[in-house]
């Protein structure tokens, strides 16, 4: 009954990692794969392909609880290392926020501001397991009659530490450029006047998104890499908008799908979880995220074959029109042009640089296959999609 | 021949006795004037690329010295913390002379500290403080430009 001649269930290929016969490539591998057999001989051949990004993903956080105190307390200030953690959740429940910055912070009041150390730098300290200074103040129930607690705490004190991010992995992203006549100093990097460089986001061809670009198979529940630990999807992320102009080959031109991840800090790794600073504009958090796809049918092989000079980035100038939030892209490039460190705008050179890690991508869809192959990580069926758009399927020929 | 990039300092006792040119005269040696800012009566600082035989560079730094001049070896202040590093490649869009620059096709990114030029755009872009945050003139000043020659 399948339009597919490849017919695979999540079920089945959890069966073959089990009995250590799947076949796991990475993205990057996939590509030669299927150039080289074809999209149904890929699928025939290989059960999982997984992807990898490294990057500053700003909406990420975690839900810390630090233990009842001596007498009790019910906190309603948190910081850690002198950075606010909101604390209207429970009595010792918290989420500290990648991009709260220290409380006292100059922040942009000399300019451009470093922001030096925030809450991704906290949580990059917990998880390497560095001692923090956690203080909190209340002001006293009957229930919760302590009003101040301090304390040099680690994450093995803490009962809880989940890192949950309520948006990660961005699809695709913009290349950003300046064509205003200032250097501009902006989440995407610092930007010369005049268009002098160009910074772009993503992992591009290793990007877990850009791999399932309908998300057929990712959703709540699948299984994830992330921060050197092992993490889920919960859901789309904010923002996630599947309704973006697409190529034909189904990818998108442009920002779009999003995730929302969890996952138990204890079992992260600083390697992956790093506290970042943007001058002149803020403190984050960049986040390692792996996303194992399961090749299903040749569809989801040709989707996992795409390559960088397959994937349009627009180019968006970050002078004028972003923070006035006017006009449309200037153009489109590629991630292989974007890749080379320059690409033509205006019949002039300019020079790229990527926001995002390549290599440590890479490194991260390769720690992937290797916990696949060793049958010690199952997919995760996702139990609920994302919200996507039909796919008219695949131009005629090739 | 070798390449080797120096800050000078010139103290307000010494800055307007001639001595650079000596460089080439009795050293044979080729200068970049990479940057240069003068405090007129407080002091001068040249950053200077020369260019030589090694044991002539060693001998006419050595003769700088003697006659007062601060020598900094850039290759001394500008440090890249490797375990800081990720590799993101975001410094490499901004460094002036392709001192950090990276290699394809993984993506990593290489400091080649002979061809720093102090200028601090990397301690300035690099969001992890991997590389060393100094600034010996200011990266953006009046009339700076790309280019690593006068
Ligand atoms: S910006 Fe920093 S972390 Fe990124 S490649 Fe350069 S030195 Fe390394
Ligand atoms: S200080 Fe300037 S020249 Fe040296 S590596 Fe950094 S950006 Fe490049």
């Amino acid at each position: 009954m399948s339009e597919f001649r490849v017919n695979k269930t999540v079920a089945e290929i959890n069966a073959k990692i089990k009995q250590g016969n799947a076949v796991v490539v990475t993205a990057e591998e996939m590509i030669g794969i299927v150039r080289e057999s074809g999209a149904v001989k890929a699928a025939q051949k290989v059960d999982v392909v997984t992807t990898g990004t490294f990057g500053i993903m700003c909406s990420s956080g975690a839900f810390l609880n630090f233990g009842h105190t001596k007498p009790r307390m019910r906190a309603s200030k948190v910081f850690i290392n002198r950075v606010e953690a909101y604390a209207g959740i429970a009595a010792v429940d918290c989420y500290i926020g990648a991009t709260q910055p220290r409380d006292d912070d100059p922040l942009n009041k000399v300019f451009p501001g470093r922001f030096r150390y925030g809450g991704g730098h906290v949580i990059e300290d917990l998880v390497a397991g560095k001692q923090v200074h956690l203080e909190t103040t209340s002001y006293g129930t009957d229930c919760y009659p302590l009003r101040s607690y301090e304390a040099m705490v680690t994450l093995k004190d803490l009962p809880n530490a989940i890192l949950l991010n309520p948006r990660n992995c961005y699809q695709n992203y913009n290349c950003a450029v300046n064509l205003s006549k200032k250097t501009i100093y902006t989440y995407m990097g610092i930007l010369r006047p005049e268009c002098a460089n160009a910074n772009y986001s993503t992992s591009g061809q290793l990007s877990p998104l850009l791999n399932d670009p309908f998300y057929r198979t990712i959703g709540i529940g699948t299984r994830i890499f992330l921060g050197g630990g092992i993490g889920y999807v919960i859901g789309p992320g904010t923002q996630h908008n599947p309704r973006v102009p697409r190529s034909e080959n189904g990818v998108v031109m442009g920002g779009a799908g999003t995730l929302a991840v969890m996952g138990d800090l204890k079992g992260m790794s600083s390697s992956f979880l790093r506290g970042a600073s943007m001058t002149g504009y803020g403190c984050s958090l960049s986040v390692g995220v792996g996303v194992p796809i399961p090749i299903l049918d040749e569809e989801m092989a040709r989707f996992t074959g795409v390559s960088d000079d397959q994937i349009q980035v627009p180019v968006v100038d970050y002078g004028f029109d972003y923070p006035e939030a006017k006009g449309g892209p200037l153009g489109y490039v590629t991630y292989g042009q974007l890749k080379t460190g320059e690409i033509e705008f205006d019949g002039r050179a300019v020079s790229t640089a990527p926001m995002s890690s390549y290599s440590k991508a890479l490194e991260i869809a390769e720690t992937l296959k290797s916990w696949i192959q060793s049958g010690q990580f199952l997919l995760g069926e996702a139990q609920e999609t994302l919200p996507s758009v039909p796919f008219a399927g695949f131009p005629a020929k090739g | 021949m070798t390449s080797r990039n120096v800050l000078l300092i010139f103290k307000s006792s010494i800055m307007y006795k001639p001595r650079i040119y000596r460089l080439s005269k009795d050293y044979d040696l080729v200068f970049n004037i990479l940057e240069a800012k003068i405090l007129p009566r407080r002091e001068g600082r040249i950053l200077l690329e020369l260019q030589g035989e090694e044991d002539q560079i060693e001998r006419g730094l050595q003769f700088l010295e003697e006659g007062g001049v601060v020598i900094e070896y850039l290759a001394d202040k500008i440090l890249r913390e490797e375990d800081r590093c990720v590799h993101c490649g975001e410094c490499t869009g901004l460094c002036p002379t392709a001192a950090l620059s990276v290699v394809r096709p993984r993506m990593e990114v290489v400091f080649d500290v002979n061809k720093c030029v102090a200028c601090g755009m990397c301690g300035l872009a690099c969001p992890y403080g991997a590389m060393t945050d100094i600034k010996l003139f200011d990266p953006f000043a009046e009339g700076r430009t790309a280019g690593t020659n006068p």
